[in-house]
């Protein structure tokens, strides 16, 4: 009977001097980011990386890699050579001006106002009813 | 629905044949778990053996169902002879050009076996075939992804692939020996039988197998390794069962 171990039964590939075969880079490999949707319509979420020869081996690989403990309706792989990012040097450029603080959404009051509007129009603000709900049941 | 004792007979008969192709390679295939070319890979394989595994289980539930033994039971303490599966899925990992090539030929079978079999009139197989098509389509799109990608990569694995399916494809013809009671199954429109199983077996991977750049062997070289589906098994077999079941022969009762 013929062998399979590998052991015994070897391809002839060329060797260098100490006997060893000549194993040629993988040129092709490359590593791939991973972005997860868990519904239609939600966005993707990047969940990490995957190494693969191709597109279409990177989105067969994440599958079992990210996929298949977490419900999942889409993956994408995207090169990570093609992700273009920003500098950590220049981290510095995200801060923001002192005295400026009305550019961020915290500064903005506006829920007085959807309030008065819901009570107006009689519409329930289910937020707010959790909200109660949870401090009661907590008491 | 009341079947006479021959009917009963051939259903028994393809659960077994299915649920044991499925545990074997299952169990085969488990043993790359770690040893995987790449993490990722060995991940995705170790989990496509885990799915077969889990997928005889439920073949094997049905058969509990039928009158036979438990699960593991009948997966673990029968003696080589009264295993039917077929001898593609009984040989060792070799390398993993094998592997791959015996799972392309074996997954796409499977897949088509499914398919015929989501409209058999006996209802536990007809609902599991269309619960596992899904996993299975997985299978498949696994295994022609690497079938393409090393039978176009470099100069040694176009040889280790063209190779390993010279190696296989006789194997893998032995999936579709027709059991003697054939005839029942597909009068009872439960099963349409190994030979029409074949012919869509070609139809789907003599495209692929040409696209990806490898030639099927010859027509007349085509000697199908059967016996498997009778009991005959190679030698390879045996000693697998002897490990699988190790565990449970020791204690039964065992959970881990």
């Amino acid at each position: 009977m013929k062998s399979y171990d590998p052991r015994i039964n070897r391809i002839d590939l060329p060797v260098n001097e100490d006997g060893k075969e000549i194993l040629q880079e993988p040129e092709n490999w490359e590593t791939y980011e991973v972005f997860h949707q868990k519904k239609r319509g939600e966005q993707h979420v990047h969940v990490g990386i995957v190494h693969a020869a191709n597109p279409e081996m990177a989105l067969i690989l994440a599958k079992e890699t990210f996929g298949r403990r977490r419900q999942t309706v889409n993956l994408w792989a995207v090169k990570s050579s093609q992700v273009f990012a920003t500098n950590y040097d220049d981290q510095d450029i995200f801060e923001t001006t002192p005295g400026k603080t009305y550019r961020e959404a915290s500064e903005y009051y506006c829920m007085d106002k959807i309030r008065k509007y819901q009570q107006e129009h009689g519409i329930e603000d289910r937020k707010e009813k959790r909200r109660i709900k949870k401090e009661e049941d907590t008491k | 629905m009341n079947y006479s004792k021959q009917q009963l007979a051939a259903i028994k008969n393809l659960l077994y044949k299915i649920a044991d192709d499925q545990l074997i390679i299952g169990h085969r295939n488990s043993e790359w778990t770690g040893l995987g070319p790449i993490l990722e890979e060995d991940i995705a394989f170790s989990s496509i053996a885990q799915d077969k595994i889990g997928q005889s289980f439920h073949v094997y539930e049905i058969l509990h169902s039928l009158g036979e033994n438990d699960p593991d039971t009948t997966a673990f303490i029968r003696k080589a002879n009264e295993y039917k599966c077929c001898h593609l899925v009984e040989f060792p990992i070799g390398e993993y050009d094998f592997s791959l090539v015996r799972n392309f030929l074996f997954n796409h079978a499977e897949a088509q076996r499914f398919d015929m079999l989501s409209g058999s009139s006996f209802e536990p197989l007809g609902k599991l075939a269309k619960k596992y098509r899904g996993e299975i389509k997985y299978h498949t799109m696994h295994s022609d992804t690497w079938i393409r990608q090393l039978s176009q990569a470099t100069e040694e694995s176009k040889i280790r692939m063209q190779r390993a399916l010279d190696d296989t494809f006789n194997l893998a013809l032995g999936i579709f020996e027709e059991s003697p009671e054939f005839t029942t199954l597909v009068e009872m429109k439960v099963f349409d039988g190994e030979n029409a199983l074949r012919d869509k077996w070609l139809d789907v991977i003599i495209p692929k197998i040409e696209s990806a750049g490898l030639t099927l062997p010859q027509k007349n070289s085509w000697k199908p390794a059967y016996g498997g589906r009778s009991g005959k098994h190679t030698e390879h077999l045996l000693p697998l069962i002897n490990e699988m079941s190790e565990v449970f022969k020791i204690d039964p009762k065992a959970q881990w």
